[in-house]
């Protein structure tokens, strides 16, 4: 039984039954293990690249360095997959990235109707609202509804764009960039690009916005 | 589908609500290194469970049942098995060896890239005008039901990528080339959606069809 990873749930008291789901799980993971099919330290490695290597910070300096940056931004509207893997960030679901630039006209939000599916390369793991049924029947039908959900008034001059990823090819958004930022180091402006204003449900923090 | 409210956003979600959710995420994937299954196999098999399980699931309960009828159907792990909670049958080749710790690394930075050569010119060009198909298959699509027998435009024409019609069936990947449609509001939700809203899908072009 693995010592590090917490399969069992400290919160319940002793006498509580495990739920279904965890049981299951459990023996999942053990018949697995004893057939050979997969190996304990593959599964780790999984996780930890998930809850600890790849999640939107990294879209965040992408998005930050087509601010700072108009050669990359160039690089990255004619082959975003290259651009972002100069940073050093790929691979799964990140194969086939295509940038989508908000603009005072348009507003990008990105969905997937079908599933779940997201750039996991530049944003993690998706949020449960992105992969549940509100959000995927809701955005491609009344998006505004969607950004009023979130307490997003968008101009009413600005026309929304839906993508439904119904292919393999994935939507990173690159919100607009706040004002009074000039100047402003790569670092600092990735600390205002929120995962929400890189899929369209909020856009980045302002100066002097608390996170 | 409708109905289904507002969309709710969780403040300060965490990536995983419960250990067991860490090890649904990681089982998977690893399972999917042995090669038994496409990743349109898996999406095929996750949208096959019943609607009223389906939407009562959470997201990583989900998972775990498409994973438990995927490695049944396989022969690699037998309901029996599941049931009992342990090995009862004598483990075999996989098509891929099992994924070790060491190597996770490098695969999921490699990922599944899913583009294709295809031998033939397109057949549809940007601006123009195009009807999505009107099918209602069995198997596994990714035309969603709202975008079948609506007209749009070309935005662009990508390469070609596996098909998922035929990948999620043991047909094979016989790649087809990719059309970015975009769908006024109008046209998908009729004249009370909002006028300037528009849709954009990915196709294959076997979905396309003039008008």
């Amino acid at each position: 039984m693995s010592d590090h990873e917490d399969d069992h749930d400290h919160s319940h008291d002793h006498g509580a039954p495990v739920s279904p789901i965890v049981q299951r799980v459990r023996a999942l993971e053990a018949i697995l293990i004893e057939k050979g099919y997969i190996e304990e330290a593959a599964l780790d490695a999984i996780i930890d690249t998930y809850q600890t290597k790849v999640g939107p910070r990294n879209g965040a300096r992408v998005v930050a360095k087509a601010w700072s940056d108009p050669a990359y931004l160039e690089r990255l509207r004619a082959d975003a997959t290259k651009a972002i893997a100069e940073l050093g960030y790929g691979g799964r679901q990140g194969e086939h990235m295509m940038i989508v630039e908000n603009t005072p006209e348009r507003h990008n939000l990105v969905v997937c109707t079908l599933c779940s599916c997201y750039p996991w390369s530049v944003l993690g793991l998706p949020p449960v609202w992105y992969k549940s049924a509100p959000y995927r029947a809701k955005a491609v039908l009344d998006p505004r509804g969607v950004l009023a959900d979130f307490g997003i008034v968008l101009p009413e001059k600005t026309a929304i764009r839906v993508w439904d990823s119904t292919a393999e090819l994935r939507y990173l958004v690159v919100p607009m960039r706040p004002e009074g930022t000039e100047g402003w180091s790569e670092e600092k402006l990735a600390a205002l690009v929120t995962r929400e204003s890189m899929i369209g449900t909020s856009q980045p923090l302002r100066p002097g916005d608390t996170a | 589908m409708m109905g289904f409210g507002a969309v709710r956003p969780e403040a300060d979600e965490p990536i995983f609500h419960a250990p067991w959710e860490t090890r649904a995420l990681a089982l998977t994937l690893a399972c999917g290194a042995l090669g038994e299954w496409t990743i349109d196999t898996s999406r095929h098999v996750r949208e096959s469970i019943h609607p009223v399980r389906y939407l009562s699931y959470s997201y990583y309960e989900i998972w775990i049942e498409a994973l438990t009828t995927l490695l049944d159907r396989q022969g690699l792990v037998s309901a029996a098995e599941m049931s009992a909670g342990r090995s009862l049958d004598a483990a075999r080749q996989t098509r891929r060896p099992r994924l070790a710790g060491g190597d996770v690394a490098a695969v999921l930075a490699r990922g599944g890239p899913c583009d294709r050569e295809v031998a033939t010119a397109a057949l549809f060009t940007p601006g123009e005008t195009v009807r999505t198909r009107t099918i209602n298959p069995t198997g596994h699509t990714r035309l969603p039901r709202y975008a079948r027998g609506k007209t749009g435009v070309v935005e662009r024409v990508h390469g070609g990528f596996v098909f998922p019609d035929s990948s999620a069936h043991d047909g094979g990947e016989a790649p087809q080339r990719v059309y970015t449609i975009v769908f006024t509001g109008r046209e998908l939700w009729g004249e009370e959606a909002d006028p300037d809203l528009t849709v954009a899908l990915d196709c294959w072009e076997s979905y396309l069809e003039r008008p």
